[in-house]
């Protein structure tokens, strides 16, 4: 199989360290080669954050990079615009409807887009927007925004929601697991 | 059993695979998770020193006591490091001892981008380089029989992508190895000049040991087929050059970087039309090739600034053809920003208000330089504020000492401030010196540190008092402040701005990430009374935003920390429920 690419993108401190740790997962109990490239440190703190996941019969690079992409999934709707063009023709954007100003625009130097979304659709790209912190406070927590997330694309991808359910067992603390899972739910079957 | 895991959660396996028994090291991103992952493991003795000196030469006395060892740090670590490492160079080891350090290429979380080769080929250490985790498993377990067997210190070095990126590796069982004895050897053991000067011809032998191994070895191979083009290349840049050609041209790729073969190169350039070198940062690889008589091109074509990728790999041979789409409207840049309810945010507000110039250091708060607080003049490297303000003062006298301050961090202070305060107080300069107290090493991940009361494991510990150790040094004004008080605040900078002696300013409270740290309800915004000031846009907090005009709070952000509450001049910020 030819590698594919996902990246995960949002903003620093939204849980996508724990999106991309489950990914990687379920996509190694699917016997596949993975790669997953996280950011730690400075850019955690609020800033623009980029995890890269590849899979495939082997997988060589761990990074993604522009035109890559099979799947583009956004914890905010400017960091989708941001990211836009790692997405490969013909690729999807999965985004969380949630608008979170970045300090540029809090201090007045610049100005959030308006409609960037649509700008991006008027372009051709294939773009699914979903209010998943709505989803996620349903779940019992607004942290959950990363596993409803990974819920969505779980609908457009060739593993079965059981396999899932499993990968969140394996990587949640038990506490957590059952909120996850509803999470998940919510995700995959909104 | 297979896993998947990050390199430097891959090279903590290593490490316990291999029977190490002790690790010390002061964090830094990326090296920080290897020490974290080699806790877990309690057959190995973990510990954060107060710095990567300190790490190193414990490391050093474990390997001198018969124990496997290592010691953890990123680029910038080793240069605190590098007295120990120079001369354990000649010392070599008794038991096996791995040096890890993390580059950072592109400068994720870093101050500079400066290349350990250097350091490896300096101090004429191996140096050993994984280009995914399971490198840095088999790399970490083979490092400590080079060691041994060469009777060297060995450097791992990682880079942020290996580090940081997940891939499969197949673990195995850890080998308890003998502890070894302990026997007095001056001669070895005892650095001074008589004993040196006998143990560097030692040194430049082994280095000729070494690069024959280099020649054939588990490190280094050849791959893929074809005589027009062949590269030479390691670490990263091996999967990217992998990702772009597969096995359609030849690849030398390099796992031994220092020394580097002689021979293995020149078969290979013999073999091949056209000879490229791809290697991140500096061309060393590249200028070895050249010392050694073999034509290659490098760094005309691959830059030594940044990170590479596959793209970049590609269009260097004119073949990147992967079609995007991008969106039109500009995309304002979202930089890192101090946390919502960060407890540095009252400190920088007040030095922003008061115009004073600020000495900053290495963590979280070196973010207080950014729009709008904009609260720092300088940042160099771990201690420099308080040194650096010394040496300011002195320059500019008494009009410089009544409007300047150094702030450092907690965990930062202890690295490397503490030797700047005792200077001020010995040197005298009326200096003030903000200690930013948030009671844990923040910026790499919460690490505890010895002003916490708590080590690795989490377990009670010594805990410093950092008032009496500010006193002791011979600084008599120390006074602690809550940043969260902005009135406070105000009233102790001015103070202590206008004494007539060093002081030291604790601006203590806990790091708002801590899980002990309980956020209170959000506040929230009394449209009626807000009258469109924007005071409290003057903080750069993430959770404070204008919607219609006026302030908005991002209740999923914020912890009601009241700072900005305290600012509004027309009580439109409320206490949320």
């Amino acid at each position: 199989m030819e590698t594919k690419s996902i990246i995960i993108v949002g903003v620093g401190g939204q849980g996508s360290l724990l999106a991309s740790k489950l990914l990687g997962r379920v996509l190694m109990n699917e016997g596949y080669d993975v790669k997953v490239s996280e950011v730690h440190g400075m850019s955690q703190r609020g800033g623009s954050v980029v995890t890269y996941v590849r899979f495939g019969d082997k997988v060589y690079s761990p990074i993604v990079d522009q035109g890559e992409a099979d799947y583009i999934i956004s914890f905010e709707k400017l960091e989708a615009a941001r990211w836009a063009s790692y997405l490969k023709k013909g690729g999807k954007i999965v985004v969380n409807s949630q608008q979170i100003d970045p300090m540029p625009v809090i201090t007045g130097a610049a100005e959030y887009p308006e409609g960037i979304l649509d700008e991006l659709r008027a372009k051709g790209v294939d773009v699914d927007e979903i209010d998943a912190l709505a989803l996620a406070k349903e779940a019992g927590s607004v942290k959950a925004v990363n596993i409803v997330l990974m819920g969505r694309l779980a609908k457009y991808f060739h593993v079965e929601n059981e396999k899932w359910i499993k990968a969140i067992e394996q990587v949640v603390a038990p506490k957590f697991v059952e909120m996850n899972k509803k999470a998940f739910e919510k995700g995959n079957t909104l | 059993m297979k896993e998947i895991l990050i390199g430097n959660a891959a090279v903590a396996r290593g490490l316990f695979e291999a029977g190490c028994g002790v690790v010390s090291s002061y964090p830094g991103t990326p090296s920080t998770e290897i020490t974290e992952f080699a806790a877990k493991y309690d057959e190995i003795y973990c510990e954060w020193a107060p710095n990567e000196k300190v790490a190193m030469e414990v490391a050093f006395g474990a390997s001198l006591g018969g124990k496997r060892s290592c010691c953890t740090m990123k680029h910038v670590g080793l240069n605190v490091a590098a007295d120990p490492l120079y001369t354990m160079s000649y010392t070599g080891v008794n038991a096996g001892m791995v040096i890890c350090v993390a580059d950072d290429p592109g400068m994720h979380s870093s101050q500079n981008e400066q290349d350990s080769r250097h350091h490896a080929i300096a101090s004429k250490v191996p140096m050993l380089e994984p280009a995914d985790s399971a490198e840095g498993l088999l790399f970490a377990k083979k490092a400590f029989e080079i060691s041994e067997e060469y009777d060297t210190p060995v450097i791992l070095r990682m880079c942020t992508r290996i580090a940081h990126s997940q891939s499969i590796v197949e673990t195995g069982e850890r080998v308890e190895p003998q502890q070894k004895p302990y026997e007095k050897n001056p001669g070895k053991n005892i650095m001074m000049p008589g004993n040196a000067k006998k143990r560097h011809p030692f040194v430049e032998e082994r280095m000729k040991k070494l690069a024959s191994l280099g020649e054939n070895c588990v490190f280094n191979r050849v791959e893929g087929e074809g005589e027009e083009l062949g590269i030479i290349t390691s670490g990263t840049s091996y999967q990217y050059v992998k990702e772009v050609f597969g096995d359609s041209v030849k690849v030398l790729k390099l796992g031994l970087v220092n020394p580097l073969p002689v021979e293995l190169i020149k078969n290979f350039a013999k073999s091949v039309k056209r000879v490229v070198v791809i290697e991140e940062l500096d061309g060393i690889i590249e200028t070895h090739c050249r010392n050694i008589g073999v034509e290659v091109e490098g760094k005309e074509l691959f830059s030594c600034i940044g990170e590479f990728s596959q793209k970049i790999v590609a269009k260097a041979f004119g073949i990147d053809d992967k079609e995007f789409v991008a969106a039109d409207s500009e995309i304002p840049v979202r930089p890192p920003v101090l946390c919502a309810g960060c407890p540095h945010r009252g400190m920088f507000y007040t030095l922003a208000k008061n115009k004073v110039t600020v000495h900053g250091d290495i963590g979280c708060y070196t973010l207080g330089a950014q729009a709008p607080l904009g609260a720092m003049d300088s940042t160099l490297c771990m201690g420099a504020s308080v040194s650096g303000i010394h040496g300011f003062n002195k320059a500019l006298g008494e009009k410089s000492e009544s409007k300047t301050v150094a702030v450092i961090g907690d965990s930062t202070f202890i690295h490397s401030g503490v030797t700047g305060l005792i200077n001020i107080a010995y040197n005298a300069t009326n200096s003030t010196v903000i200690i930013l107290d948030n009671s844990i090493t923040g910026m790499t991940g919460h690490q505890q540190n010895p002003t916490t009361g708590y080590n690795l494991k989490g377990d009670p510990a010594a805990k410093i008092d950092l008032e009496s150790l500010c006193r002791s040094v011979g600084i008599n004004r120390v006074t602690v402040v809550d940043p969260y008080d902005l009135k406070a605040c105000d009233e102790v900078l001015k103070r202590e701005l206008e004494a007539k002696e060093p002081s030291v300013i604790i601006s203590r409270r806990p790091c708002v990430l801590l899980k002990y740290v309980k956020a209170k309800a959000p506040l929230k915004v009394n449209k009626e009374k807000c009258k469109k000031c924007k005071k409290c846009m003057k903080l750069g907090c993430p959770a404070i935003r204008i919607r219609d005009g006026k302030a908005d709070i991002d209740t999923t952000l914020c912890v009601g920390c009241d700072v900005c509450k305290q600012l509004c001049a027309f009580d439109a910020i409320e206490s949320g429920e």
